[in-house]
């Protein structure tokens, strides 16, 4: 028996593929990623989302679907999902090449605009350094701040954290 | 140690006073456990058990199980991790049952 | 004369709580007594927002949660005694010991929520200070803002494991793996892949043998083994981590001693996490006038301990009363098929099953 079992706890490959929305809808508008993959007791992202995009039919142990024709970005689900399982990907207009990922983020410093961070896959492994573009610290966002960093977008399906190059006192 | 910064929580500190642990003077906040003043004070022993005189610490934290143990102002088998640590309070390592004389 | 009450609910965590607030709205005396000096229970430091619908308030965080049922049992005229430790229920006479004294409040009826005690292991110098289990760590943490070190091993992967190692990281302590002995992770896959994403490594088919330290600075080392599928340590294959702080998740046991001690019919359910109090579906035991919630009837989680209390409330409420007999026999109908559809999914599997062997038990003794 080999000792490989240190990898666990990471969602499926195929489960990570299938929520990434594709190029198509992603040249329309920036959208949300729900890497939410068990059925759960949870359905708090269907009240969030105000273009009903996301959808659990039955009881809320339904895994969440969503609507990606539907779903503008607006990110209002990133901090109101309790798993912080929802991230929302888009890409750069003017410069393809860039992208950008929203992630919800709970720990301190809390990052400033224009402050360049190490971008992390979800092994927590450095991919590459990315500038924050915008953090949002409001009321609702209950202290899960929500902080868009720009990442190359050949990386939007890997980039899902950030660690900061400051630390707190 | 103390946490002085935290990305959800604030921690309201009353008043600082001083407990003895040992004979040594600990700072305390008013409204601690004996238990979290002596963790973050560093302490690690609590009290030394009675046959095998095992080191033992804080396990439970909610007044279940009987490894804080301690003598408090002369009276032995104190829950220290549910006893609201005061001011000028004498805390002892308790060694094996206790002693009340 | 001893003081007087009709509803004396035990312990002021989620369940309790839930059923004083619940049983209050018939016009009834209720009182609740808690041995710790602040009452929410394990609630008072769950730093993370809560999973569920919006009826049971997802979205907050655990400790917000319980300030609004604090806040709701201060407006129904709900009495909360703290530091009274109840030691035993004699025929209709609660055992109260407060820190320097002793009462016997007498009522009509009894709510028993008295939760969990966690659970320990066994392995070499398992009592070394630097040992904690998650509940003391979180205490500590996030009711104290007091961290007891700088680099812990979490032994445990159910979702108590998970979610302190995540507050760990928070209050700036650094995880150095979580040791899970089962194949899979035990907890919720979003709240490993939050771990993950910083970095900690998560050792599934691994336990803890040693612990190294001693009674100066506590524990300095942590020993690890793989295991094969019957438990047994596959020698070769240890790793050390060097850390101040060893954490156990491993699991909770119901603290069903009042119950046993008021004369309740018990069982011993794995599923629910050891022995529980006969009950029906209602959560009246085999006492008539015994009623209990939360993890003291199985092992779950807030969620499902606040609607099994609201559910012992309405019991206890229709045991004295029967004014409102439809009322709250329509309340109760539909609070089981809110917890119907809470378990419905593979985590609910457990309580599911445990709680039907208990009921299919009970309608069996009665």
């Amino acid at each position: 028996m080999s000792d490989n079992t240190s990898n666990s706890g990471l969602p499926d490959e195929k489960d990570i593929s299938r929520a990434m929305p594709s190029a198509e809808s992603l040249a329309q508008s920036p959208k949300a990623v729900i890497e939410c993959f068990q059925e759960i007791p949870c359905n708090p992202c269907v009240e969030a989302c105000p273009r009903g995009a996301i959808k659990i039919t039955e009881g809320i142990n339904q895994k969440p679907s969503i609507d990606h024709s539907l779903c503008n970005g607006c990110s209002l689900c990133v901090y109101q999902c309790p798993g912080l399982a929802i991230f929302v990907v888009g890409i750069d207009r003017d410069n393809p090449s860039k992208g950008f990922i929203s992630i919800p983020y709970e720990f301190l410093p809390v990052p400033e605009k224009g402050e360049i961070v190490d971008i992390l896959d979800r092994e927590g492994v450095k991919i590459e350094e990315g500038t924050i573009l915008k953090v949002n610290d409001s009321k609702a966002t209950d202290r899960t701040r929500v902080v868009t960093v720009q990442v190359s977008s050949g990386l939007l399906s890997r980039a899902r954290f950030i660690e900061m190059k400051r630390r707190t006192k | 140690m103390r946490i002085e910064e935290h990305p959800v929580l604030t921690f309201k500190r009353y008043k600082k006073i001083v407990f003895y642990f040992e004979g040594s003077p600990v700072e305390a906040f008013e409204g601690e456990t004996i238990a979290a003043a002596l963790i973050a004070g560093g302490t690690a022993t609590f009290r030394v058990t009675d046959k095998h005189q095992r080191p033992r610490g804080l396990f439970c934290s909610v007044g279940k199980c009987a490894s804080c143990l301690m003598v408090v102002d002369g009276k032995p088998n104190v829950m220290t991790c549910v006893t609201p640590v005061r001011e000028g309070m004498r805390v002892e390592k308790q060694k094996g049952k206790g002693d009340l004389t | 004369m001893k003081r007087q009450t009709d509803i004396a609910v035990i312990g002021g965590g989620p369940a309790g709580l839930s059923a004083a607030v619940e049983a209050s709205s018939f016009g009834l005396k209720i009182e609740v007594f808690d041995d710790n000096f602040t009452p929410g229970g394990q609630l008072i430091k769950q730093t993370h927002k809560f999973f569920g619908s919006k009826k049971h308030l997802c979205g907050y965080r655990g400790m917000d949660i319980s300030k609004i049922l604090l806040q709701n049992c201060a407006s129904a005229g709900v009495t909360i005694n703290t530091e009274a430790c109840v030691t035993g229920i004699y025929g209709n006479i609660l055992a109260v010991l407060y820190p320097e004294r002793f009462e016997e409040v007498e009522s009509k009826a009894f709510v028993v929520a008295t939760g969990a005690s966690e659970n320990c292991i066994n392995f070499v110098n398992n009592d070394l200070p630097g040992i904690y289990g998650a509940g003391a760590i979180q205490t500590l943490m996030n009711v104290f803002g007091v961290v007891p070190a700088k680099k812990v091993l979490m032994i445990g992967s159910g979702n108590i494991g998970l979610i302190v190692s995540y507050q760990l990281l928070q209050a700036g302590v650094k995880v150095a793996a979580v040791i899970e002995a089962l194949p899979n992770v035990g907890g919720y896959l979003v709240h490993s892949a939050k771990l993950r994403r910083m970095g900690v490594p998560i050792y599934t088919r691994r336990t803890i043998t040693k612990a190294e330290g001693d009674g100066n600075t506590g524990v300095n080392s942590a020993v690890t083994s793989q295991i094969d599928p019957n438990f047994n340590v596959i020698e070769g294959t240890e790793i050390q981590f060097d850390v101040d702080c060893i954490c156990l998740a491993v699991g909770l046991t119901p603290l069903s001693d009042v119950l046993e001690l008021a004369g309740c019919r018990m069982k011993y359910i794995p599923e629910l996490g050891g022995k529980v109090a006969l009950h029906d579906e209602y959560m009246k035991t085999t006492r008539d006038n015994v009623f209990l919630c939360g993890d003291v009837s199985g092992i779950e989680e807030a969620v499902t301990a606040s609607l099994e209390g609201k559910l012992a409330g309405l019991s206890a409420a229709l045991y004295l009363s029967h004014e409102y007999r439809e009322k709250i026999e329509k309340s109760r109908l539909q609070i089981l098929e809110e917890l119907r559809i809470f378990r419905d999914g593979p985590f609910g599997e457990k309580a599911r099953k445990g709680n039907e062997k208990l009921v299919r038990e009970y309608k069996y003794e009665r």
